[in-house]
């Protein structure tokens, strides 16, 4: 297989007039939403995805895709010129962003950002492009019982390398599990938990519960507390770095990308982990580590880079194995699964053009992001400025009639709600709702490859360690859990999440 | 006893307590003799029926929650934050989710045009500087915006006036 002649259809795919438009219009929207303090790509995907439903397939995951890196950079506008993390990838980038902003060198924080990752997503592509083909070919080799195993590795790794409490995020992931059960099961037709309301049988749709989950708990959590923004408006100058700022950040940028595409591929990794790393890396490698905290432009390129390269190599577990790494490729499946395709090693061989075409798109998609975000800044600081008295109830309808439409029923805006209190509730309770999207996803996959595997060794469990490929893959997920718990590595993953 | 932690506490039996609804609605419920819920077949491991899976998964997170709930009773270490139970701020709670709800409630019947400026509003009292000129203004916006955009651009079905047969005359309700 050669992989030019791959990207080559992809480019074809991506590169119509269509196609492109709506790359872009995914991008410019994903941008515009993300921008939003509180509203990370999660929320971002959920609210836009009933925009998707009139396009054609390919057309609507490029625009998906295109939709998720611009939150992502949205995201990372908003740590630079608010201080506020639109989501925990861009924490990092508040650190050294917002000095640089607060220095005036706004501009050159966002420009290197902007930079960082362009480069980052275009190595990220071109991995994608080289990984994904082999992966998959391996992928069809796995049985029930092997994919039943790196389901509960993927899982469990999700929660050991995200930050915060190990038992509390798999907690959350069982109930995520559960969840996804509601609603009509294939094998025997049972409606399961859905106390005889017809609208569960169809089971609970993700943009409801994602929705749910992390755009109203937002909302509501934002509006306790009066406004405490400040916005840095007027110095933003000089976009573009100039030359002996391009000459430091590169190499932390190539590193950057480096670190950030090898844990995006990882389960459980994807951008929050890369721009972690990169930054703690930068610190460690720096000859003067006290510049960091105050403005440093590595502290910037560094992690901008690596949630960029990472946010696109975690495609890879997702078009390979149909297996998500993170609450977006979760959504990503969902959102598959709408437009009838069903996530997997088979997507590749049955649908080329879809497959290669997608990740032709992400190239494109970042190249349209420096277009658009050096021109557009001037915009995204206006609305930031914006009151959230304003923007609240905007989140608020959009993300109602999104809920509504995905399949035009009023129970799923109830159904939202009731996600809203209960997301919200958790993190008052410092309970991650995240994970339960992660769960979510898989629950009803579990299941089917859960049975099928009992069905084929007639009920022996001694399956899972028979198997060569699942042995391997549950040795992994235990050595994670011994690590995770030993008390020495306890206290390195709090330091390696805090130092930052 | 004191717990040391209470919001891991709750939050761990919360958890619990959540498992057990998911096992027991599986498993389902009798009462000596009489059966309450008759729950999903179990069947063998060989023959996984549809209780089997969420039944154990159910016991699965009550044991977690337990666990949880049992590490909260020990002292925090200092570097923890703020573990006492938390403050929960239930006027947004209940004007948000009860303006989503009650956009809910009346979207069919009275359509979007009312449905999303009732949401709008009802949301904007749960602000602390809310300001009734200026939400008006911001309710009648937003509800144009979307008219435009999901109904008008993107061709979604939502009905936009209210059900009523004289209003489907004009053509623009029937978008």
């Amino acid at each position: 297989m050669d992989i030019f002649s791959n990207l080559l259809l992809g480019f074809q795919t991506a590169f119509t007039l269509s196609n492109g438009l709506y790359c872009f219009v995914g991008v410019l929207l994903g941008t515009l939403i993300g921008v939003l303090p509180g509203i990370g790509p999660v929320a971002t995907i959920s609210m836009l995805l009933p925009a998707t439903f009139v396009l054609p397939p390919v057309s609507a995951l490029i625009m998906l895709a295109g939709i998720y890196y611009g939150a992502q950079y949205g995201g990372s506008t908003t740590a630079i010129l608010v201080n506020l993390p639109g989501e925990v990838s861009s924490v990092v980038t508040c650190l050294d962003g917002y000095q640089m902003a607060r220095k005036g060198e706004a501009g050159k924080a966002l420009g290197i950002a902007a930079l960082g990752s362009f480069f980052a997503g275009c190595v990220a592509t071109v991995l994608i492009a080289a990984f994904a083909p082999p992966l998959a070919e391996l992928a069809l080799k796995f049985g029930p019982a092997d994919y039943f195993s790196l389901m509960v590795v993927g899982l469990i790794a999700a929660v050991v390398l995200a930050h915060g409490s190990v038992i509390k995020a798999i907690a959350m992931i069982i109930l995520g599990l559960l969840a996804g059960l509601i609603g009509t099961d294939v094998n025997s037709g049972v409606a399961r938990y859905s106390f005889g309301l017809p609208e569960l049988i169809d089971g609970l749709g993700i943009g409801t519960v994602a929705m749910g989950l992390f755009g109203f708990s937002e909302i509501m959590r934002n509006l306790e507390h009066g406004e405490e923004r400040q916005v840095f408006t007027k110095k933003i100058r000089g976009l573009l770095p100039n030359w002996s700022d391009i000459k430091q950040a590169f190499m932390p940028v190539v590193r950057g990308t480096a670190l950030g595409s090898m844990l995006g591929i990882l389960p459980g990794g994807g951008p929050v982990l890369g721009s972690f790393s990169a930054y703690t890396l930068e610190k460690k490698l720096a000859k003067d580590p006290s510049r960091f905290g105050k403005g440093a432009i590595e502290g910037v390129a560094a992690p901008e880079s690596a949630n960029n390269a990472a946010a696109q190599t975690s495609f890879i577990p997702l078009l390979t194995l149909g297996i998500p790494s993170n609450p977006v490729m979760a959504l990503m499946i969902g959102a598959m699964i709408i437009h009838g395709i069903q996530p997997g090693p088979q997507i590749m061989t049955a649908k080329p053009d879809l497959f290669w075409g997608m990740i032709a798109s992400m190239w494109m998609g970042n190249a349209l992001l420096v277009v658009l975000n050096l021109p557009l800044i001037g915009m995204w600081v206006k609305l930031l400025t914006t009151k959230y008295d304003y923007l609240f109830p905007a989140i608020l309808i959009f993300c109602c009639i999104g809920v509504y439409s995905i399949n035009n029923a009023t129970m799923d805006v109830f159904m939202a709600a009731l996600f809203g209190f209960i997301g919200y509730a958790f993190i008052k309770l410092e309970m991650e709702p995240a994970p339960l999207l992660l769960g979510f996803v898989l629950g009803p996959m579990m299941e089917e490859n859960l049975r099928r595997a009992l069905l084929l060794s007639r009920g022996d469990p001694m399956v899972f360690v028979e198997r060569p490929i699942s042995l391997t893959l549950l040795i992994v997920a235990t050595a994670l859990i011994v690590i995770v718990a030993a008390p020495g590595m306890a206290k390195k993953r709090k330091e390696a999440f805090q130092e930052a | 006893m004191k717990i040391a932690q209470p919001k891991n506490f709750w939050g761990g039996i919360l958890f619990a307590l959540i498992g057990v609804g998911f096992a027991i609605v599986a498993r389902g419920l009798s009462f000596s003799g009489y059966i309450l819920h008759a729950g999903y077949n179990m069947g063998v491991p060989a023959r996984m029926g549809p209780g089997f899976f969420p039944f154990w998964l159910g016991i699965i997170l009550v044991a977690l929650g337990l666990v949880i709930a049992a590490m909260a009773l020990r002292p925090a270490q200092d570097d923890e934050g703020d573990l006492a139970f938390p403050r929960f701020h239930w006027r947004p709670i209940l004007l948000v989710l009860g303006a989503v709800v009650l956009f809910g409630v009346i979207l069919r019947p009275a359509g979007m045009l009312i449905a999303g400026f009732v949401l709008v509003i009802v949301a904007s009292f749960g602000s602390p500087t809310f300001r009734p000129r200026a939400t008006v203004l911001l309710a009648v916006a937003l509800v144009t915006f979307c008219a435009l955009v999901f109904v008008g651009g993107l061709k979604l079905p939502i009905p936009l006036c209210p059900d009523i047969e004289a209003m489907q005359q004009f053509t623009l309700c029937r978008a």
